[in-house]
């Protein structure tokens, strides 16, 4: 992930000029480019786009998937609906922050794991489930958390 | 001739391994010398037997599943895969979760290269717009008010007559949007649409453009779902690039990603944030078909509603609404989730029982326990009890059971399950997914949740059910959206129909 970089930033910006709602799709690349929303970032987007810093600050906290500091190196998302509740997620999940030793939506101490809590990943029929990294996994056991720890390094 | 396999790419497959298992196929075939063509579909939606491969033969398509990397070199031991090998289930039309469906909206789902416009068009793709362009705009309206199709997102809205509002109401700009934030748990019919015949949706809504004189549209796709969101963008791009859409169609279209708020998934939440705005809910009226994205008229339907527009314009309405029961006209795809033998999408008429979905057609619960108690609907939609199960799958009957069938998810539970832990989660989820901007959603949960916690303690458990009950009818009667409203539909259910998980002192003394 860059650091924090204004002329990067109103790259990114200047890519959405003139299209319409541009906000959320350039919180996301700003987020796929810094790793997370860094504050300077909303000043930046509030004049581009003639909002307010209020708004955007509305905006960036509203929504789940954005965040104001960096997340670990990876993110395990853990997925807590119902449809996974019933094949005994909770209790797996629950064995996935003790192995890591982070509550939900935190990072291991060497910041190589940020685990968070979804709701839904829409593989239902396939529980528990869960996304390291943005790629999926489903009828998540107890051996998936070797599997993944390995994976994490 | 090289045959052609089928290996989907459906997220729910690769989620159990099918990217390693064709490429273990590709180099196992490519080492023995196997001349073979690997086909990445969308998913039949058996997912007990994903990943579930399938090869061509003369005699149709034959599928082995569920195929693990360990099994490709048993597979492909003597050239292609023999019917006797112990993985092999047939000719998939055969297995009987598939041979009972009515696939209408489905139909090429799991068959078809998602990315493929000619086998779309080979599998019947584009006839409905043609034949919409044949009708003409106000006619094409009247077949989809005719099918008796109504909202599949839940509120079951008769979708021609949200089109024809929209036909009717001039303005300079109109607006297609397509609910795709299908953030309901136990639901994923939208994401193997999206995955599996992305044309489909693309049609649908050519075709709603074309019908109310809109010249955009937009998917508002949930970011938990990246591989649907790059498929609907690889076609439209293919899309465009043959004129389908784009200044020749006079259709544009546009793939929005969302940030994780459940709530965008009511239609004035997600207008907003296709705004650019939080996703905050908007007073009705106005009517989105009024003033909807950026104050002008607009059709928002969900990804269900929009993709089986186009059987019902290239058959006629007559066949779909000869469909169904009472005023469920059609089909639906039933989603069957959770702790179930034969998870998977079901897509049939209106009117089989609840009974018969879970127990004949799912095969009753995975851990072999008794299932006790089946949430359908999502997480706003009510728990049913055993005694329920002859309640036939109709957004009326339902409805008249405080219930509802919502996006079509169904979730079962086996009788480990502790109702009094379910209702405080519904509590929760809204707490957590509230858009704060009614009091009785924002400060109802969070109470709501904090009552249950006595509950489940133990603490003045009848009082606090007293309480629970009144915050519950506060909800549904005072919240601005179904978020706030609905919530107390799981609540309630389970107080009224599991009363024995609530009397906690009794279970921890019968614990102790």
């Amino acid at each position: 992930m860059a650091a924090w970089n204004e002329a990067q930033a109103n790259d990114i910006i200047g890519r959405h000029a003139g299209r319409e709602g541009a906000l959320l799709p350039i919180l996301h690349d700003i987020q796929a480019a810094f790793g997370h929303v860094p504050a300077p970032a909303v000043p930046v987007i509030a004049h581009a786009l003639n909002l307010t810093r209020a708004e955007v600050h509305g905006v960036v906290s509203f929504y789940h998937d954005f965040r104001d500091k960096p997340a670990g190196r990876h993110v395990l998302k853990l997925c807590r609906a119902e449809a996974c509740q019933s094949v005994n997620g909770e209790r797996l999940a629950k064995q996935f922050l003790d192995r890591f030793g982070v509550e939900w939506g935190g990072t291991t101490p060497d910041g190589r794991l940020t685990i968070e809590a979804t709701y839904c990943l829409g593989l239902c029929a396939s529980g528990p489930s869960a996304m390291l990294d943005g790629e999926v996994i489903g009828r998540l056991t107890k051996d998936s958390i070797d599997d993944i720890a390995r994976e994490v390094g | 001739m090289a045959t052609r396999i089928f290996v989907p790419r459906d997220a729910a497959a690769r989620a159990v391994g099918a990217d390693k298992v064709a490429a273990a196929i590709a180099e196992e075939t490519k080492r023995k010398g196997i001349a073979v063509e690997i086909v990445r579909t969308g998913s039949r939606g058996l997912f007990w037997l994903e990943p579930l491969i399938e090869f061509e033969t003369a005699g149709g398509r034959i599928g082995f599943g569920p195929v693990a990397t360990k099994d490709v070199a048993t597979l492909f031991a003597d050239g292609l895969p023999a019917a006797s090998h112990a993985l092999c289930v047939g000719r998939p039309e055969e297995i009987p979760f598939l041979k009972k469906q009515t696939r209408i909206t489905f139909a090429r789902c799991g068959i078809v290269d998602p990315l493929s416009l000619a086998d779309y068009r080979a599998h019947g793709g584009w006839r409905g717009l043609e034949r919409a362009r044949s009708l003409g705009p106000a006619a094409t309206v009247e077949e989809v008010t005719k099918s008796g199709l109504r909202g599949r997102g839940g509120a079951g809205f008769p979708t021609g007559i949200k089109w024809k509002t929209v036909a009717d109401t001039a303005a300079d700009r109109k607006y297609i949007v397509c609910n795709a934030d299908e953030g309901d748990s136990g639901t994923y019919a939208d994401r193997m649409i999206m995955e599996g015949d992305p044309f489909v949706l693309i049609e649908g809504m050519a075709i709603a453009g074309f019908a109310v004189g809109a010249t955009k549209g937009y998917i508002y796709i949930r970011s938990e779902y990246p591989d649907a969101i790059r498929v609907m963008e690889r076609a439209i791009a293919l899309a465009e690039r043959e004129g389908l859409l784009g200044a020749e169609a006079k259709f544009d279209l546009e793939v929005r990603v969302g940030a994780g708020a459940y709530v965008c998934g009511e239609e004035t939440s997600l207008l907003e944030s296709l705004e650019g705005k939080r996703g905050q809910v908007r007073a009705k009226p106005p009517l989105p078909a009024h003033k909807g994205l950026f104050g002008k008229p607009t059709v928002i339907n969900n990804l269900i509603s929009l993709a089986t527009v186009p059987f019902i314009l290239a058959d006629g309405a007559e066949r779909y609404a000869a469909l169904g029961m009472g005023r469920s006209r059609g089909t639906m795809p039933i989603q069957l989730a959770g702790n179930v033998k034969h998870g998977g999408l079901f897509e049939a008429a209106f009117g089989l029982t609840l009974g018969e979905i879970v127990e004949d057609i799912g095969g009753g619960t995975k851990s072999g326990r008794p299932a006790r108690a089946v949430q359908v609907g999502g997480p706003l939609g009510a728990y049913f009890p055993r005694k329920l199960f002859d309640t036939p799958f109709d957004y009326e009957a339902f409805a008249a059971l405080d219930g509802l069938i919502g996006h079509g998810g169904v979730v079962v539970f086996d009788d480990t399950v502790d109702m009094a832990h379910q209702a405080r989660f519904a509590l929760e989820f809204c707490a957590i997914e509230s858009c704060g901007k009614c009091t009785p959603c924002r400060i109802g949960s969070v109470r709501g949740t904090e009552t249950m916690d006595k509950i489940i303690r133990g603490e003045r458990v009848e009082a606090n059910l007293a309480l629970v009950t009144d915050l519950c009818q506060t909800l549904k009667f005072g919240s601005l959206c179904a978020l706030g409203g609905f919530t107390p539909y799981p609540v309630m259910s389970a107080i009224r129909h599991f009363p024995e998980d609530f009397d906690r002192p009794r279970l921890r003394a019968a614990a102790e």
